[in-house]
Order: C-alpha cells, then sequence, then structure tokens
C-alpha cells in the first residue's frame, strides 16, 4: 500500500451484530481526535444472519476511498476470516473472542492475535451478547492509543436518548475491553489514534444524509418516497425531520404514486422531490414525462445499483446514466446532475431545487450506492451562499394569466390553483393556457418553447467539468460518480496523472469537455458499468471516441489499488 | 340545493373550447351537473382545483374554467392527494373513469380510500373504454361482447362502490348521470364530506356501449330508501354487490365520520404548506448528531 499514511480498521461478523453502528462509533471517535475518516461497507440482502463487514480508514488527511487491505481487524465470526481473507495484512492485528474456535491457519504467521473475553466481558457489563462489539471497540481503542473518555462522551452522546441505563451498560462494556486490553497486552499497545494539534469539528456523513440535509436546507417541503435500497435512509432520514421542520414526508403505494404526489405537491406551490433506485425509477418514467410536459418543477433522486431487474440491491453500479438521460417517450427538457462524494450530493440537492423551478422541468440527481451508504468525515456543509430562487412564479392573480406563454427563453410564469389564475396544467399538448390543442402552431410552439429552457440553463448556468491535478498530464482519468474518491486517492502517488470529474450530464458541457480532452496525450475512461456509457456521451457530444475503458460491473467499487495498477501498466508503455 | 352567494355565475365557468363528446353522451350531464354545483358552491379559481385522468372523461377539464390538471391515465388520485396535502385548503376534486381508477389505476385508488383523504372523486363508469374506441373494462360484465373481447368478456366485473367501501372510503354513493339535479347535490355532499368521497356516476356511452344505455339506466336503477342505514359498512357492502334489473341502488351507501388524512398531519394543522414559501433552514443542529 503506497499510502502509509492511513490506518484501516475493519469489523466483519453477522448481519444483524451491530457491525456498521460499531464502524461508525469509530469513525465518530476518530473524528473528534482531528482526524479524517472513510467508512466502507459490505453487507448481503439480508437483515439477520449473512456476513457484514465495515472498513474504517483513518487518516491525518482527507481520505476518499477504501483499501484492499486492514491492518487491524475485529473478527466477529469465521467468515471474517474465509471471505476477506485477501484483504489481512500479514503483519495485522487481530482481535477475537478467545471463547470461540477460530480458524487461523491460513492467516500470515506475523499478525498479531489478541484473543480477549468478549462475551464474558460483555456480560460482566451487564448487557447482552450483542454488546461484544463495544467491548472489541474498547480493546481496539486502548491498543491503539485513544483515550477512553472520548469514547464514553460519545457513547452517552449516541444513546443519551435510550436512558441512563443503557448507557451506562455500554460505557462499562467499553471500560472492560479496555482495561482488559491494558492490563494484558500493554506492551502491544501503539500511537495511532492520539490527538491532533489541531481538531476541527466535522460530521461523518453518506450521501443519503447529504441528501436529505440538503433538501431540508433548501426549504423542502413536500416528499413522496418509496422504500428501495439503496436510497431508504433518505426517506428514514426526511421522516423523523418533518416536524421539525415543518415539510410532509409521505410513504406512497408505489413510485408511480410517489411522482404523481409530488407533481402534485409542486403544481400547488411546494418545493417538492421523490427518490428512487433504477427500479422505482422505471416506474416513474411516465411520471417525468408529465412534469415536463406540465412544466413543474421536480426533483428525482435516482440511487444506482448493479443490475437489471432485482440485480444486486446492497451493491453499487453506475448503469442508470443512459437510462435516466433517455427515459420517456418523446422530446422534453431535462436536467441530470451526478454526485461523486457526499459533498456533492449535498450541494447539487440543494441547486436541483432552483434548477427545477427557474426552468420548470425534472432535475434528476444520480447517486450510487458507494456513496449512499459510505461515511466520510468533512466539514459542517456551508449553506451561507445558498439563496432559494423560485424563477418565475406567482400566487398573486395576474390581469392576464397565460401558463404556457411563449418567451425567448422558453421560461412561463409558473402559478398555483387558489391563486385566482386560471390555467390547465395539461398532459396533452396544449395552447398557451393550457387547453387541449392539435394546432400546428401550437404543437411547434409549444415544444421548441420547452426545449429552448435547456439551451437556456446550459448558458445561464456553469456546467463545467472539475480538472483535478496538472493542467498537462501525461495520462487523464475522465470518470463520474462515487469513482471520483478512489480516482483521488490513487493520484496522490501519481503527479503526471490528472482527473476530469463531470456531474452536469445534461445539458453536457460539450465544449468545456472537448476542451480538456482535445489536449490530452493519453485518456482512461473509468466507470462501474459494462458498456462505458459515459465515454459513449462524451463521443457523441464531443465526437472524442475514449478507446481504453478500464470498467467493472461486480457491485464493488474501484479501489485506489487497481487504479493504480492500471495507471502503472498504462505508464510502462 | 344551498346556495352560499352569488359570487360565481355561470358564466365565470364557461371556456372558450366546446365539449367535443358523442351527442348524448352521459358526460355531458356530469359537467352540468359539476357545474350546477360549483356555482350553488362558489367553487372558482381562488378555493377549488380540478384534477382528471385519461378518457373521454378527462376532457371535462377544457369545459370548466377552473385551474385544473389533466394528469395521466390511472394516475390523477395520486396527483390529487398530492395537491390535498400541498393546499389542504382547496375543494380537490377527480374526475376519474372506470378504466382509469379501477384497472390502470387501481392500485392507487384503494390506497387513497384507506387513507381518507379529502378529496372527490367522480367516476365517470361508462363500463367501456370509450376513448380508445371500445374495448372492454374492468366495469363490463361477464360476456360482454367489445373489440377486445370479440367472443365475449371472460373477466369478471368489479364494483367501484364495493370496492370503495371494502377499502376504506367514508363517502360511497352512486347516480345515474342524467339525474342532474340529483346528481348537484351529492357532488356538493361529497365535497363537503371530511374524507374521502367516491362517486360511482352511472354514464352512458352512446357511442360504445348499447348495454348500459340511458334506457337501461331509467328503468334499473331506484333510490336507496328513506330509512336506509349509510352507517353499516357490512350492510353497505352487501348492497354494493346488488346489480341487475331493477336492482340497481342509487344514493350513498356509505358514510361514516373519522379524521381525514390530512386532519392528522401536524405540520398542516395551522396552515396549508404553501401558505408559506420555501425557506432557507438551518442545519446546525442535526450537524450535531453526525459528529
Ligand atoms: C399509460 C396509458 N395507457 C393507455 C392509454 C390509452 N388510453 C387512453 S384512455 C384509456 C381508457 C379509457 O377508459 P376510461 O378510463 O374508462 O375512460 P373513458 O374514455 O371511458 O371515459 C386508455 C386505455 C393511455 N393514455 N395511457
Ligand atoms: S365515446 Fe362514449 S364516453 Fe366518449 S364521448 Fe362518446 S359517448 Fe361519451
Amino acid at each position: 500500500m503506497e499510502n502509509q499514511d492511513i490506518f484501516r480498521l475493519s469489523i466483519g461478523g453477522q448481519a444483524g451484530q451491530g457491525i456498521k453502528a460499531t464502524g461508525l462509533l469509530l469513525a465518530k471517535i476518530a473524528t473528534r481526535l482531528g482526524k479524517h475518516v472513510y467508512t466502507y461497507s459490505e453487507f448481503p440482502s439480508l437483515i439477520k444472519g449473512g456476513h457484514n463487514l465495515i472498513q474504517v480508514s483513518i487518516s491525518k488527511e482527507q481520505v476518499f476511498a477504501p483499501s484492499k487491505s486492514t491492518d487491524f481487524w475485529i473478527t466477529l465470526d469465521q467468515n471474517t476470516l474465509n471471505v476477506h481473507l485477501a484483504e489481512f495484512q500479514d503483519s495485522c492485528s487481530i482481535i477475537f473472542d478467545e471463547e470461540k474456535n477460530y480458524d487461523f491457519t491460513r492467516i500470515n504467521k506475523k499478525a498479531n492475535l489478541f484473543p480477549i473475553p468478549l462475551s464474558k466481558l460483555s456480560k460482566d457489563a451487564g448487557g447482552s451478547q450483542i454488546m461484544s462489539n463495544t467491548v472489541a471497540l474498547g480493546v481496539a481503542i486502548a491498543l491503539l492509543g485513544a483515550d477512553l473518555q472520548i469514547f464514553k462522551d460519545l457513547l452517552l452522546d449516541e444513546f443519551g436518548s435510550k436512558g441512563e441505563e443503557t448507557v451506562k451498560v455500554n460505557q462499562l462494556a467499553a471500560q472492560n475491553g479496555y482495561t482488559y486490553a491494558l492490563e494484558h497486552f500493554a506492551e502491544k499497545k501503539k500511537n495511532i489514534l492520539f490527538k491532533e494539534d489541531v481538531v476541527e469539528q466535522k460530521i461523518v456523513v453518506n450521501a443519503n444524509d447529504a441528501v436529505a440535509l440538503g433538501a431540508i436546507a433548501a426549504g423542502l417541503q413536500f416528499a413522496a418516497i418509496y422504500p428501495m435500497s439503496p436510497i431508504s435512509n433518505i426517506l428514514h432520514i426526511l421522516a423523523s425531520n418533518q416536524e421539525k421542520f415543518g415539510f410532509i414526508y409521505k410513504q406512497p403505494e408505489d413510485e408511480i404514486a410517489a411522482i404523481n404526489m409530488a407533481i402534485g405537491a409542486s403544481l400547488a406551490g411546494a418545493r417538492s422531490m421523490t427518490a428512487t433506485s433504477g427500479g422505482g425509477f422505471g416506474l416513474m418514467v411516465e411520471g417525468l414525462g408529465l412534469a415536463a410536459m406540465t412544466e413543474t418543477p421536480i426533483v428525482v433522486i435516482d440511487g444506482m445499483r448493479p443490475g437489471p431487474a432485482t440485480g444486486l440491491p446492497t451493491w453499487s453500479g453506475q448503469g442508470d446514466l443512459r437510462f435516466v438521460l433517455h427515459a420517456h417517450q418523446g422530446d422534453f427538457p431535462r436536467i441530470v446532475l451526478a454526485a461523486g462524494d457526499p459533498l456533492e450530493a449535498f450541494y447539487l440537492t440543494m441547486q436541483a431545487f432552483n434548477l427545477a423551478d427557474k426552468y420548470q422541468t425534472p432535475v434528476i440527481v444520480l447517486i450510487d450506492k458507494n456513496i449512499c451508504e459510505h461515511d466520510q468525515s468533512m466539514p459542517f456543509f456551508d449553506t451561507a451562499n445558498y439563496a432559494i430562487d423560485q424563477g418565475k412564479f406567482t400566487t398573486e392573480k395576474e390581469a392576464e394569466f397565460e401558463r404556457y406563454k411563449l418567451s425567448a427563453d422558453g421560461i412561463s410564469l409558473r402559478s398555483i390553483p387558489g391563486s385566482g389564475n386560471f390555467f390547465i396544467a395539461n398532459s396533452y399538448e396544449h395552447a398557451t393556457i393550457g387547453y387541449d390543442s392539435e394546432e400546428i402552431k401550437d404543437i411547434n410552439s409549444q415544444m421548441s418553447k420547452r426545449m429552448t429552457k435547456l439551451v437556456t440553463c446550459a448558458a445561464n448556468e456553469d456546467t463545467s467539468p472539475k480538472l483535478y491535478g496538472p493542467q498537462n498530464a501525461d495520462v487523464t482519468i475522465v470518470s463520474w460518480g462515487s469513482n471520483k474518491g478512489s480516482i483521488l486517492q490513487a493520484l496522490k502517488d501519481f503527479p503526471n496523472v490528472n482527473y476530469l470529474h463531470l456531474t452536469w450530464m445534461s445539458p453536457f458541457p460539450d465544449k468545456a469537455v472537448r476542451a480538456v480532452l482535445e489536449k490530452c496525450k493519453y485518456i482512461i475512461n473509468l466507470e462501474c458499468n459494462y458498456s462505458a456509457v459515459l465515454a459513449g456521451l462524451i463521443k457523441e457530444k464531443t465526437g472524442i471516441e475514449i478507446t481504453d475503458n478500464f470498467l467493472k460491473y461486480d457491485g464493488r467499487p474501484f479501489f485506489p489499488e487497481e487504479i493504480n495498477e492500471k495507471l502503472k501498466s498504462v505508464l510502462q508503455k | 340545493m344551498f346556495y352560499k352567494n352569488k359570487m360565481t355565475l355561470i358564466t365565470d365557468l364557461t371556456t372558450s373550447c366546446s365539449p367535443t363528446w358523442c351527442p348524448g353522451c352521459g358526460d355531458f350531464a356530469i359537467w352540468a351537473a359539476f357545474k350546477n354545483a360549483a356555482v350553488a358552491q362558489d367553487w372558482n379559481n381562488l378555493n377549488t382545483v380540478l384534477t382528471a385522468g385519461i378518457g373521454c372523461h378527462g376532457h371535462l377539464l377544457n369545459y370548466v374554467k377552473i385551474a385544473s390538471v389533466e394528469g395521466l391515465h390511472g394516475r390523477a388520485i395520486p396527483l390529487a392527494t398530492g395537491i390535498k396535502m400541498a393546499n389542504s385548503r382547496l375543494n380537490v376534486f377527480v374526475f376519474t373513469g372506470d378504466g382509469d381508477s379501477l384497472a390502470e389505476g387501481g392500485n392507487h385508488f384503494i390506497n387513497a380510500c384507506r387513507r381518507n383523504h379529502d378529496i372527490t372523486v367522480i367516476l365517470h363508469d361508462n363500463a367501456i373504454y370509450a376513448l380508445t374506441t371500445g374495448q372492454t373494462s374492468p366495469r363490463s360484465p361477464h360476456g360482454f361482447k367489445s373489440k377486445s373481447t370479440p367472443s365475449g368478456n371472460i373477466d369478471e366485473p368489479i364494483s367501484p362502490v364495493s370496492l370503495a367501501i371494502a377499502s376504506g372510503a367514508t363517502f360511497v354513493a352512486r347516480e345515474y348521470a342524467s339525474h342532474i339535479p340529483q346528481l348537484s347535490e351529492l357532488i356538493v355532499k361529497a365535497n363537503d364530506h371530511k374524507g374521502i368521497a367516491i362517486i360511482d356516476v352511472l354514464q352512458p356511452c352512446v357511442s360504445f356501449s348499447d348495454l348500459y344505455t340511458h334506457d337501461f339506466y331509467q328503468q334499473n336503477t331506484y333510490y336507496l330508501s328513506k330509512d336506509y342505514d349509510a352507517t353499516n359498512q357490512t350492510k353497505a357492502f352487501e348492497k354494493s354487490l346488488e346489480w341487475g334489473e331493477k336492482q340497481i341502488p342509487l344514493g350513498i351507501f356509505y358514510q361514516v365520520e373519522k379524521p381525514s388524512y390530512e386532519d392528522q398531519i401536524i405540520q398542516i394543522a395551522q396552515r396549508p404548506l404553501v401558505d408559506k414559501p420555501p425557506t432557507k433552514k438551518d442545519l446546525s443542529e442535526i450537524f450535531k448528531k453526525y459528529s
């Protein structure tokens, strides 16, 4: 591993053992010590049983991606040793329950084994078996040199609302592990989790959190979302915050209802959204066209997972780009954005609401499971520069109201039922007030009016991609979505490689992309899908054909190590 | 019928479009009944919104000058419930068809009933797919010959009245389109009702059905008797299964008082959602939970 300054701790066990929650506790402890963290989890589509894993990468600097191998393990089942054998560093440390007879024969002899009576210490604390992970985390932070108090404070913050007893039991479990480790393995203690000189306040969030928080911050008033991996946490966060912030979250009967309810609420004047994954988006396709035809603002989040049909519910993919760009019959303007990390997900979501209002058309924000469920530390999101922009909109009665009045920029004044203004928001082609029309002049003028909005958008908004690394490089990687993290991580070892990251897919920044790619010596397009859809889009929009497509579609994200290998092989040519 | 005032005149509701329905179509009568109710109740662009699905019924929106949304086939109900949640002050009407709400939008119909959204659904029940020129519908009887069932329909029909009662709707009624004054009154009652109101309107399609004609309904319908108890769900369900010669009941089958969906949303207890424009929110409190 090139990036020696990253320390990786993984927790493996069965689903239902609180693996992810324990990893998040460690992530917060590290963050409170002034470190940066990145968490990566793997789990099957099961609630109990099955194997779960979380890797927490910790560094003084920002961490953008998971690693293929791990320095320190908390092993709560035999499967952790079987499934992840290749990820155990030769001289790694392994905490496990000494009462369990795990088979370590295939683990490298240089590994440091820490047999701990986890179950016993957990029961001593008055807890159940499930608190073994809290005990183990107590052991880990003792061996890594952290202060127990910081763990105890965190447990109070996390479990305070569940009552004093819960906090006490958890704190005792942590303490039992901590004390046991220092009593038995003091000489093995390392100084990794020390407090940094400067401790900035940070949040540990994933893109689901970011989308939900971004929507709330942007003044969300109505959301209808049907549960689906990987975006269900968006609805959980919205549901639990609706009364506090005064918006409505509704669980509808299906995704068709979701998008139609959201369109209805938007037509009535509420900032509205829905969210889903590819399968649910399939059901929303019909509604997408309704929003476009009636020129109703709507934000749709698509959290991608791999495969057609049910596919791989708990894994990551990027196969939906062409789907969301083309879904629905006929032509209509749509804005499609793609977020590469939680920070982008937050700001693009906020922006999406303004764009939907300004251009009165659907805005789709693509995220993928790799960022939906992988938490990262970052500074508090800053909303100071955001201002709500509802575009051409009135709730007042107008003297002569024509909802679909022709205009140079394609955008007409929008109003709501109950304002006194009469209009028909019509899914049929219509004339300026909204009455059905099959007149050639209405058909042509309304179509061109709608499509003009996309031109206006392209002219008014900054759609350009972002170039990371040097202006001139030997190799340029082009990509989008969550690959950003692993690419940036890998780039740390390659000063002569740069990265072109796209966040706007429609309207497509063709000039800006062409300007960068034209000058490149060698281009690698990197994506998590079978067909290299971005490369296809780039060719369509710029004429530039990228022949080196580095693709992966097994549900796992690109690891920095893989990109590293790829770059080495290209640079050696 | 109770006239609230004379603010809204019938001429205020007139649009520049003339109906394209076939002469004799039951939709004319539903249109007239609705407009009379609107004048009586002063439903206008300040307090009312109309929605419709796709079908001959949906054309009605072009002929009433009240702000409206023509949605997608089968999707008017979720559209209307979204509007109602966002602006609970509006009278929200759904004009739908039997194909629209029992086939394409069946799931929405059932779920809106059980949630008791405070909307009024006027179901133009012509037992045929009319706009698509005469295929069988979920209301067409067994054996019914149509373009899609040339040898006779194998499917059994479903009654929107039975379905609505079974699904938990709190106001379920049936009327025959051409009973215009009675239908107007029923529409007013339905809108006054807190919660979802479903009106199954028997609407002859003169072009594609010679089974359920004006004559047929004039001869075979009767009003539920004065002593009929509309609060008994089981009895109402039983009554709703009645259909046949001289055996088609009209009137309110079922009505109970229950809090509507919108009544139970704390966020809109004081005022509708859209009374305030969207405002930027400060997240600093939530951020603490993530650190
Ligand atoms: C998704 C979709 N499928 C099919 C159609 C074609 N279509 C239009 S109206 C209709 C059925 C109309 O029947 P009904 O709802 O009973 O209305 P009516 O015309 O009888 O008033 C169909 C199938 C459509 N518009 N949209
Ligand atoms: S086809 Fe039938 S339902 Fe449609 S307008 Fe003509 S009579 Fe009415």
